[in-house]
């Protein structure tokens, strides 16, 4: 395939979010937190790279949003919020990974879900420091030491958004390229033979661990400066679940994927609920169904079918 | 083919756009009088919260149904946009900006968890979009900061547990030990702190010989009844509600635990009809307010009757507190637009003019009058009784009511409950009105 053509679809990808933010003025507010879950579910992607599922990696989405709820009071400033929350998870995917990265298939699923449960569960009994299922308010914060109006501020954490997902997108392009990220499929394949010509396994998973645990942090960070409400509830297990469910939709062949599916995922949903209230989970099952059923390679797959047959 | 996936994503968002801007609602036109006045309404119509949120959902249908009839609201028929709580915040809050800017609705009534209450509410001073919020109970709303376009029109946590605990010192004043078992999230949390605070000012020296909080959704509590059952404490003080309620006093009653202690069940109203004559007698039973279906002494009885019949003959069960809820957000919208059209001689009320109206607002309920304060706080009085039976429901209901005002029990605005609780004095048990026989 042409070495330009994801870099082109991102392009065009990324004119048409803001053409649909700047035509639909609500839809803005739901394509950030699209952008802000595709940059966890590309983390998980990595993951996937190496064979490894993880239903826990809303855990990181919940330290990075964590991070800025608890950090914003003293440091009010997006652009340092980000680079915090990147340090914390980062550290956070390290000490983590150091254990799971042991493990691998189920028990690396289970190690993970069992993680970020426990995360969970930390967040809503220290109810004095966390407040409980309550959650969080997130305090007013600026951007690049500016108060803009609120208008202005949705306007700047979507760019924010965008420029993160799309720099992480050519990130792991060009780590999936590398030495490292071919690795990765070997782990895949037959992890012995990666041993054998001299490439430590482990280490390479931990390093995409820990990248991903960084993608994750970031995607929390942003989800939290735009829904400026944290609770526990990012890091239950549900929520996890959704960020595989949304890889599954967009598909793992790209890095493109996680964010079509993360769009789709919460288009499906806003427009589900503003038609059917009380009956959005049928028809987001079944749009899963039908992604499983007839495009088992998700969106991208369709994308990507698409232009082989024209190649 | 590059071309056709591009034409095939762009005709994706493309319709989905189109589809957007058809619905879009004119926010300039909010001068003139709309053609519908449009109410977004978020509250839970899957989860276990469900229980009180689709029943509200019903109440608003009916009585919006009824309003329309009427000729709607300041001659506006009303269109009610029901969103489900249940997803959590991000989409909930999605959800609002979705129904201010694209619906184009005049008004949101928020929600009846207190987590989506304290999402919405920020949002709501933003957008400037007048919210009432019409079921959550927590206190930390107004006693965090200022809202000027949120406004709460019933009771909260505060006085939803003091009234009980007040009516538990006035009428079993001699306990010596307790027992809490609450659900393990943020009221039960909350609930227990504000009765364990006034309790010690009220009464020192009282035992806690448990705190318990199983997990929410818990549906087996036989370790904690054991446990219960072992500890003997006088009273047991458990703020469950909805199936978790049930649950418990099912496995309690099964094991004669209420013969041993005496319950306080503040949130006891909404489950009475599935429990039925489960529902041991005897024991300190409140609703979230004062609106029983034998209130003792009803502002309007018709009115009351008429709400309680209604929801009868539609929807087969009584209306539980989320619907009366409801009906009092939705009476204190009717009673708001009337005050800012009338202020405006006649004129339709933008956002601002009808916050204008909203603040110290009083309306009727079904059972009384409410008052919004300074703050925006509904005061809404209480009612707490002994459970006991009669011919006349199913159910259990109070008897020996005792009618709280709500100015008694409500936390005096720009204080926090926490430190105003501290401050009580034993004297407030002498301001304590006397039981109604009912």
């Amino acid at each position: 395939m042409n070495r330009l053509v994801e870099p082109l679809l991102a392009l065009a990808a990324t004119a048409l979010l803001v053409l649909a933010a700047w035509a639909v003025p609500w839809l803005k507010f739901v394509l950030t937190i699209a952008l802000a879950k595709g940059l966890a579910v590309l983390g998980i992607l990595l993951l996937l790279r190496a064979g490894q599922v993880s239903f826990g990696h809303s855990m990181f989405m919940a330290l990075g949003a964590y991070t800025v709820a608890f950090l914003a009071p003293q440091v009010p400033e997006a652009l340092l919020l980000l680079p915090l929350a990147v340090l914390f998870s980062a550290v956070a995917g390290l000490l983590i990974g150091l254990f799971v990265v042991r493990y691998r298939d189920i028990f690396f699923s289970m190690l993970n879900l069992a993680l970020c449960m426990v995360f969970y569960s930390v967040l809503e009994k220290f109810y004095a420091i966390t407040k409980g299922t309550d959650g969080i308010r997130v305090t007013p914060i600026t951007i690049a030491g500016q108060e803009p109006g609120r208008e202005t501020q949705e306007w700047l954490i979507f760019g924010l958004a965008l420029v993160l997902a799309v720099g992480s997108g050519l990130l792991v392009r060009a780590y999936l390229a590398s030495p490292m990220g071919r690795a990765l499929a070997g782990i895949k394949t037959r992890e012995t033979r990666l041993e054998f010509i001299g490439v430590p396994a482990r280490r390479v998973l931990l390093f995409a661990y820990v990248l991903s645990a960084v993608m994750g942090g970031c995607g929390g960070a942003l989800l939290a400066m735009t829904t400026r409400h944290v609770t526990p509830l990012l890091s239950y297990w549900t929520a996890s679940g959704e960020l595989v469910f949304i890889l599954i939709l967009g598909g793992a062949g790209s890095a493109l994927g996680p964010f079509l599916g993360a769009a789709a995922y919460e288009l499906v949903r806003v427009y589900a609920a503003a038609l059917v209230a009380d009956a959005w989970q049928m028809i987001l099952g079944g749009v899963l169904l039908a992604v499983i059923l007839f495009a088992p390679q998700g969106l991208w797959g369709i994308v990507a079918g698409r232009l082989r047959g024209r190649a | 083919m590059t071309d056709a996936a591009f034409t095939r994503r762009a005709a994706l968002l493309g319709a989905a756009t189109a589809g957007s801007l058809l619905f879009a609602g004119g926010k300039a036109g909010a001068q003139q009088r709309p053609a519908e006045l449009k109410i977004g309404i978020t509250t839970f119509l899957s989860g276990p919260a469900s229980v009180f949120g689709v029943p509200a959902r019903q109440a608003a249908e009916m009585l919006f149904e009824e309003i329309n009839k009427a000729g709607g609201i300041g001659g506006v028929p009303v269109r009610a946009f029901f969103v489900d709580e249940g997803p959590g915040t991000d989409h909930l809050v999605g959800e609002y900006r979705r129904l201010v800017q694209n619906e184009g609705v005049q008004l949101i009534f928020a929600s009846i968890s207190s987590g989506s209450c304290l999402a919405c509410t920020p949002l709501s001073d933003e957008m400037r979009k007048t919210t009432v919020l019409w079921d959550c109970g927590t206190q930390r709303i107004f006693e965090e900061g200022p809202h000027p376009f949120a406004f709460r029109t019933q009771g909260y946590a505060t006085p939803e547990v003091l009234a009980p605990l007040l009516y538990l010192l006035k009428h079993k004043p001699d306990f010596r030990s307790i027992a809490v078992i609450n659900q393990d999230y943020a009221w039960g949390r909350d609930s227990w702190e504000i009765w364990k605070t006034a309790m010690d000012t009220l009464k020192p020296g009282v035992r806690v010989v448990a705190e318990m909080f199983p997990r929410f959704g818990a549906t087996d509590y036989s370790t904690e009844v054991t446990r219960l059952l072992a500890a003997r404490p006088d009273v047991i003080l458990s703020t469950h509600w909805g199936g978790d309620l049930v649950t418990l006093v099912r496995q309690a009653a099964e094991r004669r635990l209420f013969d041993r202690s005496t319950f306080v069940l503040p949130v006891a109203e909404a489950s009475m009809q599935i429990l039925g004559r489960t529902m041991p007698a005897g024991h300190v039973i409140g609703a979230r307010g004062d609106h029983w279906n034998n209130h003792p002494r009803p502002k309007d009885p018709e009115r009351l009757r008429r709400l309680v019949e209604d929801y009868r003959k539609r929807y087969n069960e009584y209306p539980i507190y989320p619907c009366h809820h409801m009906a009092q957000a939705i009476s204190a919208t009717q009673a708001a637009y009337a005050k800012a059209i009338q202020a405006k001689g006649g004129g339709w009320p933008n956002d601002q003019e009808l916050a204008n109206a909203f603040r110290g607002l009083t309306f009727d309920s079904p059972t009384s009058s409410i008052t919004l304060r300074e703050d925006g706080q509904g005061l809404e009085d209480q009612i707490v009784g002994m459970s006991s039976f009669n011919d006349r429901f199913p159910f259990a209901v109070p008897k020996d009511m005792v009618i709280f005002p709500a100015a008694m029990v409500s936390t005096p605005v720009g204080q926090k409950s926490v430190d105003w609780l501290k401050t009580l004095k034993p004297e407030i048990l002498a301001q304590v009105p006397a039981a109604i026989a009912g």
